[in-house]
């Protein structure tokens, strides 16, 4: 066996193999950062690797043409030998990389990695976590139907939006004027080879900064960061605890890598691929368009907001989250590390997860947006018209048919655009109703122009009679004689 | 790095002066290398650029006159969908380039075209005759059907193509997908 190892002295001879290990996966990191809290960096990297392995195989296979996509996409899941399942685990990676990536950043900030001397570790950090979600819509765009097709438009109307270059900004997006042939060729680049790319090379920079400014020791409270006494603490640790990190601290990190690749094939195995759903032709406009999940809170925000705002969140917002996200450890990068002294930080944390939370659960049900076959799927419920008057019956109808249901329920079924109706004789005087039906207002149409006054009698006729049993619906008596708000009425339902 | 190798074996250390080289005659071919290659790079940026931007370079107004087909095919006070094949189009498009619009013909020659797509954020408006309403599923938006705004978040009326009618048929010119800051 001598000779294999003159070969191997050989080889380390010409490429300096000891050195280069030495001074990546040997180097020195302090004992106290093999945590289970330090495992979701190298996750998040795993993802990608992961992301580029399947992707590529998709490549194989996919076409990047508007005709076509779709086509192939079908082909992938149905007829290509493990088509389905390269899809599914290219998705649920996806999800599982942002998933991380998340977990990743929070453990940063709340350990206080980011303070000196690793600023610039957290500012690449910080790019990465833009090219990811990057990564994240065009390869959305990529599964090019009914969803992808209109969230282009979705993105071209925010760049409409925009003041002065709106149009040209529009055009660079789409690259024309319109959804057209080169709008996913451009997609498809800026999905497999500039953002990956850039990946590629932030990610380098964003190791090699690990290794030349250390990880970060676990935060101990008390121990502030001082950038005069930092580096020869640090120095001071290392000396003491530290330990190479293969193989010492890596094996937390290698058993929750085993859980990760576990658990993406689990899901792509058990749930499958995404989509594709309906075919990218905009002509079919019975459709109903919804992001992927990382996007769903901005989705629901852009529900939700005032009008006035939509600006301020679409353009302003963005601009200063990042530029918070970058001025951040320039801002506080010296000081307390651990989250146990550090409340600001992590009630931030809770309020920010909990707001993309709340607004992503929101996208998901989407109250605002009308049941468009409410109308025709959901039937009144039976006690609504038992034992009516025709003409009761006949507003019934009216409701029916004018499609009030798409916006409001009765019997928990309908749309939840507004207000649910099942008590709204107890809330409005039948004067009251007339005039909301017929001019509308707060955020109902005016049905005047749509509506023949017998209708309108009729349906008022029918609404009045909802309201539940044992409560009276109000009169316009009621009204003046106890000055007690509208809203009362609806209390003393639910009591 | 200095590898462990380079340590066994340490390069022996010559201390007689090196010859220095004329050093104007070096720097000057520095700066020449480093101006050829500016140069080059210009060379080769500037069709890239052109090419990546091309739709800027040969930008010219995609619109066209598109004719949704004969007047007959839309009745008096009704609203109905009208598909058109898009006129900025690329061989390899497929369906995605046939566009649908409103067409609302109120009497004779006097017609609403509007695009389908929300004003608040490009969604694709449903019409619901019964009601009297445009509704968009992304965000509830609501008009009426003039195209007025009735309720939810859009920022104005929807949009409205140019049309016209000709040798008994309607035209609109289409071929850009409108946005707040080009309103069809």
């Amino acid at each position: 066996m001598n000779w294999l190892r003159n070969l191997a002295v050989w080889l380390d001879d010409r490429l300096h193999l000891t050195a280069l290990y030495a001074s990546t996966a040997g180097h020195e990191v302090p004992a106290s950062a093999g945590s289970w809290f330090y495992v979701f960096g190298s996750a998040t990297l795993l993802c990608f690797v992961i992301q580029v392995i399947t992707g590529t195989c998709l490549a194989f296979v996919y076409v990047p043409s508007t005709n076509e996509a779709w086509t192939s996409l079908q082909y992938l899941n149905h007829a290509q030998f493990l088509g389905w399942y390269l899809r599914a685990v290219h998705y649920w990676g996806s999800n599982f990389m942002v998933a991380i990536m998340t977990a990743h950043m929070i453990q940063v900030f709340l350990f206080g990695a980011y303070k000196y001397p690793r600023e610039l570790t957290w500012v690449s950090g910080v790019f990465l976590l833009l090219c990811t979600l990057g990564l994240a819509f065009t390869g959305q765009v990529m599964r090019f139907d009914q969803d992808a097709y209109w969230g282009l438009g979705i993105g071209a109307s925010v760049m409409g939006r925009v003041p002065l270059i709106g149009s040209q900004l529009v055009h660079v997006l789409l690259a024309g004027p319109i959804i057209a042939g080169e709008t996913l060729s451009r997609f498809f680049t800026l999905h497999v080879f500039i953002i990956p790319g850039l990946i590629i090379a932030i990610v380098a920079m964003h190791l090699r900064l690990v290794l030349t400014k250390g990880i970060n020791e676990y935060p101990r409270p008390g121990r502030l960061v001082h950038k005069s006494t930092y580096d020869a603490e640090y120095a001071e640790i290392l000396r003491k605890e530290g330990v190479p990190f293969v193989p010492h601290a890596i094996g937390k990190d290698l058993i929750f890598a085993g859980f990760v690749i576990v658990g993406i094939l689990g899901c792509a195995f058990f749930f499958g691929p995404k989509g594709p759903f309906g075919i990218p032709d905009p002509t079919i406009v019975d459709t109903n368009p919804r992001p992927d999940f990382y996007f769903l809170s901005i989705f629901a925000a852009l529900a939700l907001l005032p009008d006035w705002m939509e600006v301020l969140v679409l353009f302003v917002a963005p601009v200063i989250c990042i530029v918070l996200l970058l001025a951040l450890p320039f801002i506080s990068g010296t000081g307390e590390k651990s989250a146990r002294r550090r409340p600001v930080a992590v009630l931030s944390v809770v309020f920010v997860m909990l707001t993309i939370a709340v607004l992503c659960y929101m996208g998901q049900t989407s109250p605002w947006s009308p049941k468009m076959d409410a109308w025709s799927a959901d039937a009144i419920p039976v006690q609504f018209v038992k034992n009516r008057t025709p003409l009761q019956l006949k507003g019934a109808l009216v409701f029916q048919n004018k499609q009030c249901r798409n916006c409001h329920s009765l019997g928990g079924h309908g749309g939840q655009r507004g207000p649910a109706l099942d008590a709204v004789a107890t809330r409005l005087t039948e004067p009251e109703m007339v005039r909301q039906v017929i001019q509308g207002g707060g955020n109902m149409p005016a049905y005047g122009k749509k509506l023949s006054p017998p209708e309108v009698d009729a349906l008022v006729a029918f609404m009045e009679t909802l309201h539940p049993q044992g409560v009276p619906p109000v009169r316009p008596s009621d009204q003046r004689e106890n000055k007690l708000p509208r809203d009362f009425a609806v209390l003393r339902v639910t009591k | 790095m200095t590898g462990p190798h380079n340590a066994q074996h340490p390069i022996p250390q010559d201390n007689t002066p090196r010859e220095q080289p004329d050093p104007s005659r070096r720097d000057w071919l520095f700066h020449i290398g480093v101006a050829a290659n500016i140069a080059a790079g210009i060379l080769l940026g500037i069709p890239l650029v052109g090419f990546v931007f091309s739709s800027f370079v040969e930008r010219k107004d995609p619109r066209a006159w598109i004719s949704l087909g004969p007047l007959e095919s839309f009745p008096e006070k009704t609203t109905r969908i009208a598909t058109y094949r898009n006129p900025f189009t690329r061989p390899w498009d497929g369906e995605t380039a046939n566009i649908p619009c409103w067409v609302r013909r109120l009497t004779g020659n006097q017609f609403q075209v509007f695009a389908v797509n929300c004003t608040h954020l490009g969604c694709p408006v449903r019409w619901f005759k019964e009601a009297g309403l445009f509704l968009c599923p992304c965000h509830g938006g609501a008009y009426y059907e003039d195209g007025a705004r009735a309720a939810g978040p859009p920022p104005r009326d929807l949009y409205q193509y140019t049309y016209k009618v000709e040798s008994g048929e309607l035209w609109v010119k289409g071929g850009e997908m409108p946005t707040l800051s080009n309103p069809v």
